[in-house]
């Protein structure tokens, strides 16, 4: 049979309709957290209404995009966010939506547990109420505990528990294996991005050169059994071996982000006007701002890897985030600003940081600071790796096709 | 909230019967591309993928075949890359993307 490129080669260039896309169903939320990418605070008067959301849906259902990632803001304090669940298992869009929790009561959790279309993913970034808190505000942690408690008791199993990583909770990866474990859920760890109000955390918040080693040796350690949504492809350049998942940036070219008000950009955490690709609302809805976005087009071209070209680990990494780059004031054709080699801290060294681009848009919560950071900074936690590592796998080797030769 | 390609799982390798009739799971959709098809799996909520046409065609013809390997010849693949489409179909039933049914009675 003929030659297949490997699918990170073909995702390059696009697919007629994303693999999954982010939907920020509202700007409004009853947290103030300090990382949060999407500044979100209150509501925007424009959000999309019942019927638009609806009609993005029959689109998705259309353009076959088997799931939506709902987030926010807090997604469910939408008045209507539960009959747009329904609406969209009835028109086979799956959706797993992330949450800190505040409406997940009994009731709530019995209705989700009922319902095969429908993923939670609760958010919770410390292990403890000490951690977490200092992030996402006090009481924080409660409310996702008893959120977790209510579905678990429910019979919703395999829920996800969703970590950002910072320099505070790496050290408790095994504590939140533990907690994921209890409750029978699935652990999920992501980057933490400097987009939205983690643009001014950032610094403060994301893992040192020394964590990012001791993360990545944990997840090679724990392969498919924890969820990464294929944010660490940055760690690749270790040793060259890739993390399971897809190690490319897919923004524009397998993900993108909706919005509240139906603003289309390419990645979620790329919330400002160089990211914009167009609305769900112009003519044409959301397939023409995927299909006929000048923006998405040049994302989809081949890329060059600028400084980052001469660097062995290219082919790993492939210059990492985007998103990372752009809020941090790198360039985006050069290192990622938490490349494993040095490059990007070096980088960063000589920028001017106060000249960083900032994010286009601010629904922070008026008069009201982001939660107050009071951790201190804490010696690395020590990890040693399980006695069993396997070699990750790759995005090609986790498809049918994998080891077929040509 | 993240960019999320959760993939399947891969499971315990077994051997894939490919006399035996084999159909798509009824909670698989499947997407046409360029490189194949996406397959998404509504009850595990899982995504795979298909890395070539010839591999949709013949996820596509093996419910109206009396067995895999019909498929597999009914989609124009040549005898002496069956063991490859073996393998490509042992990962998909591993998987739950396809599952055994029972043959129509005219089957051979």
């Amino acid at each position: 049979m003929s030659a297949t490129l490997p699918l990170v080669e073909q995702f390059q260039y696009g697919l007629d309709a994303p693999i999954c896309l982010t939907w920020e169903l509202t700007y409004a939320c009853n947290l103030a957290c300090v990382h949060c990418l999407s500044s979100s605070g209150r509501r925007d008067p424009d959000e999309l209404s019942t019927a638009e959301c609806k009609a993005v849906i029959d689109e998705l259902e259309r353009m076959q995009v088997f799931y939506v990632n709902i987030g926010g803001g807090e997604p469910t304090v939408r008045p209507d966010f539960w009959e747009l669940l329904d609406y969209a298992g009835q028109h086979h869009v799956g959706v797993k939506f992330s949450t800190n929790g505040i409406k997940i009561d009994q009731r709530a959790a019995r209705r989700l547990a009922a319902n095969d279309y429908v993923d939670v993913q609760l958010s919770l970034d410390g292990a403890t109420a000490e951690v977490n808190d200092a992030v996402r505000g006090a009481g924080s942690y409660d409310t996702a505990l008893r959120a977790m408690t209510n579905l678990a008791e429910a019979g919703f199993t395999g829920f996800k528990i969703s970590v950002v990583i910072t320099r505070h909770n790496v050290s408790q990866l095994d504590e939140f294996k533990q907690l994921a474990d209890r409750f029978d859920a699935q652990l999920r760890l992501t980057r933490l991005r400097p987009a939205g109000r983690g643009a001014d955390t950032w610094s403060e918040l994301h893992p040192s050169q020394a964590q990012q080693r001791q993360l990545y040796d944990w997840l090679v350690g724990h392969g498919e059994q924890v969820l990464t949504g294929d944010s660490f492809f940055h760690l690749a350049a270790f040793d060259g071996n890739a993390l399971p998942g897809l190690n490319l940036c897919g923004a524009g070219r397998v993900v993108c982000l909706i919005d509240p008000v139906g603003d289309v950009y390419a990645c979620p955490f790329a919330i400002h006007e160089n990211f914009l690709a167009g609305n769900v609302r112009a003519e044409g809805g959301f397939s023409q701002v995927w299909r006929g976005s000048e923006l998405f087009a040049e994302l989809r071209r081949p890329q060059t890897g600028g400084a980052c070209n001469s660097c062995s680990a290219f082919d790993a990494c492939r210059g990492g985030c985007m998103a990372a780059k752009f809020f941090t004031g790198l360039p985006l054709d050069g290192p990622d600003p938490e490349c494993v080699k040095g490059h990007g801290e070096r980088a960063l060294a000589g920028l001017d940081q106060a000249a960083s681009p900032k994010p286009s848009l601010d629904h922070s919560h008026r008069g009201r600071a982001a939660v107050p950071l009071t951790i201190g900074r804490r010696a690395p936690g020590t990890i040693s790796p399980p006695p069993d590592v396997r070699p990750p796998v790759s995005a090609c080797a986790q498809s049918p096709l994998a080891g077929l030769t040509s | 909230m993240s960019t999320d390609l959760e993939l399947g799982a891969p499971g315990v390798a077994a051997t894939f019967d490919l006399a035996a009739a084999w159909t798509l799971h009824p909670q698989v959709a499947v997407r046409p591309e360029r490189f194949g098809a996406l397959l998404y799996h509504f009850g595990t909520r899982t995504l795979s993928f298909l890395k070539s046409p010839q591999l949709l065609s013949v996820v596509q013809q093996l419910a109206d075949q009396p067995s895999a390997r019909a498929a597999c010849l009914a989609a124009g693949i040549a005898p002496a890359d069956l063991p490859a489409y073996q393998q490509a179909l042992t990962r998909l039933a591993d998987s739950d993307m396809i599952q055994p049914r029972k043959p129509a009675a005219s089957s051979t």
